[in-house]
């Protein structure tokens, strides 16, 4: 079977590939869009954090033998508790300052993470076992579905729409909507602003670790698996804007699926695809797509 | 900065540029040449780009853009063309003016962190260019530049020869931001970045602006990075990567950041931490440029030049 002249089994593969790298944008750019939302700073160490929670689940698994689901859950909280230590004892002191220092402190934090895992483990790579339950898979009939890969985007895509639910329907979502519109009434109306801050960075960090665990096994647990992603994923802000939950979710799977069929029809231009529809969104519609003017 | 300068204090500050200028010209003789070459392309690189942050406002993450392809069509050109060392960085300069045109007019539709946001992306699109078109060298990067001749008859090849062009360019890049600092266009730049809307309403068409202080930074960036590649004879691809583009934002902050001789006291401190460094540590420099960094961000903003100024503001008034 063909499509445009090109083999199914090769389309249906490299769609797949841009599901996976869609499902890492979303989770990623979503965490940015909430740090983003109520810290007005935009999270440089987003790359690190998430190299950090790849980290976590191979260390455990090598060195203590910590299985793939404990890691999935632990390396989320370990790292969130990093960035509420980081939130109490660096960012808070910015938030009266330009936003840019936050970029900037962020960044230095990625430099310090980073070169601390370039220093223990080098930059060949280590490779993560996929855990039992998961490996196989299953024929389509028109292509081989590798279990690990489905599972990926489907916990990706549960993790996305539990934090859109979570905000857009609960109580807390309603604070955290409040205090990203007028951080002042809402402190004046008795809620904890500062602790609610706390918490959105602690949970946005612990979603780039989540997406760190998941991707473990699918690339190579590498130290700089981070910094080369979060340049894609903050070219996918700037494409969907960062005014909407939802948006970031879609742009991130989009721009995903975009970039696997490039590397189908035109593969040189993979690796930049993103950029360039970042550059035609900025002359179209400079706002983002799902941005506020 | 604000008031009209005292002329004592106009006066001090001519002393003081005629001695650093003295300083480096005799410089060579005490100093390792290459590493003083090296310092100064940087010094010129963090200038320009505190041209953009620290007087337009405008955090660029993408300057390493404009120092590599800069280098890399001086080298092309130097090494594959056999042109004159000094239409080689002409080419550069020019290339990454025009680059810097490019990127402006997309970034600057918008502002603050989705500015450094779509720089640091377009950037990186230059990396990948870089990486994957075969005439740069791809990992290996333009190796075997020759210095050649300058306006050919002076030998580059002589290190001094090639520290006294270096040095030139230097001061003319420094003098040309110094000026377009002081210039009506400089005060203008600073009025948008005090209050934008005010420059608005004031008449300015602040895009225009905001674009030609881009282009101006990029070409001057370039003019750093093509004179590097000569110094090196190399253009790697460590000159396009982020980090590059990072370690002059790095620079500025610690020298002081919206000063005018910040960025170059800074990029020093930088060059000679590395130069130190580099074989004692191993992988730690990046840890240790970061630390700085959050160092600089928590507690140090005004960097060097800037607390050594509020020193002497200090001692002035009593």
């Amino acid at each position: 079977m063909e499509i445009f002249g090109v083999p199914t089994a090769l389309l249906g593969s490299q769609l797949l590939v841009g599901l996976i790298n869609g499902s890492f944008y979303a989770v990623l750019s979503l965490g940015l869009a909430i740090i983003f939302g109520l810290l007005n700073i935009i999270n440089f160490a987003h790359g690190a954090q998430y190299m950090m929670g790849a980290f976590i689940a191979w260390l455990a698994l090598t060195k203590f033998e910590v299985n793939y689901w404990v890691a999935l859950i632990a390396a989320p909280l370990l790292v969130g508790l990093l960035g509420v230590l980081l939130e109490r004892t660096m960012l808070r002191k910015l938030y009266k300052l330009d936003h840019l220092y936050g970029l900037l402190l962020t960044f230095g934090l990625a430099l310090i993470i980073e070169g601390i895992f370039r220093d223990q483990f080098g930059i060949s790579g280590e490779s993560y076992e996929v855990p039992e339950a998961l490996s196989g898979g299953i024929h389509l009939g028109f292509m081989f579905l590798p279990l690990y890969r489905a599972w990926v985007v489907v916990a990706s895509l549960t993790v996305c729409f539990g934090t859109w639910f979570m905000i857009e329907k609960t109580r807390l979502g309603a604070y955290l909507r409040a205090g990203t519109e007028n951080p002042q009434i809402v402190q004046a109306l008795g809620i904890n602003v500062p602790l609610l801050i706390t918490f959105t960075y602690g949970y946005g960090v612990a979603l780039a670790a989540f997406a760190g665990v998941l991707a473990a096994p699918v690339f190579q647990v590498n130290p700089l698996m981070g910094s080369n992603l979060i340049i894609v994923v903050f070219a996918v802000v700037v494409i969907g804007g960062m005014g909407s939950i939802l948006g970031s979710i879609v742009t991130g799977i989009g721009l995903g699926l975009v970039e696997g069929l490039t590397k189908v029809f035109y593969p040189e231009a993979s690796a930049v695809v993103v950029f360039v529809i970042m550059v035609i969104v900025l002359l179209v519609r400079p706002a983002g797509l799902f941005g506020k003017a | 900065m604000n008031s009209p300068a005292q002329p004592s204090a106009l006066i001090k500050t001519e002393v003081l540029y005629t001695g650093l200028f003295v300083v480096g010209l005799l410089a060579p003789f005490a100093v390792y040449p290459t590493f003083l070459m090296k310092l100064f392309c940087f010094a010129l690189f963090a200038s320009a780009f505190n041209l953009l942050l620290g007087f337009a406002g405008l955090l660029s993450f993408g300057h390493a853009a404009f120092l590599g392809t800069a280098g890399y069509v001086c080298g092309l050109l130097v090494r594959d063309s056999g042109v004159s060392p000094e239409v080689g960085i002409l080419a550069g300069t020019v290339s990454a003016g025009l680059l810097g045109w490019l990127f402006g007019i997309l970034a600057i539709r918008r502002t603050g962190i989705y500015f450094a946001m779509i720089t640091l992306a377009l950037a990186q699109m230059v990396y990948f260019l870089v990486l994957q078109v075969p005439a740069t060298g791809g990992e290996d990067g333009l190796q075997g530049v020759p210095r050649g001749h300058l306006f050919g008859f002076i030998d580059l090849s002589d290190n001094i020869a090639m520290y006294y062009l270096v040095y030139a360019v230097f001061s003319l890049g420094f003098f040309l931001i110094y000026r377009t600092i002081h210039s009506p266009f400089g005060q203008i730049l600073k009025a948008i970045r005090e209050n934008e809307p005010r420059a608005v309403s004031l008449g300015y068409d602040v895009a225009k602006f905001k674009l030609l202080a881009f282009v101006i930074s990029a070409s001057l960036a370039g003019l750093a990075g093509a004179t590097k590649t000569l110094v090196f004879q190399l253009a790697s691809l460590s000159d396009v990567h982020w980090h590059t583009s990072g370690e002059v934002v790095l620079m500025t902050l610690l020298g002081g950041l919206g000063t005018i001789l910040g960025p170059a006291v800074g990029s020093a401190t930088i060059v000679s931490l590395q130069n130190e460094l580099a074989d004692k540590v191993g992988s730690w420099v990046t840890v240790i440029m970061g630390a700085i960094f959050v160092a600089c961000v928590l507690a140090f903003r005004r960097g060097i030049v800037g607390e050594i100024q509020a020193l002497i503001q200090r001692a002035g008034i009593r």
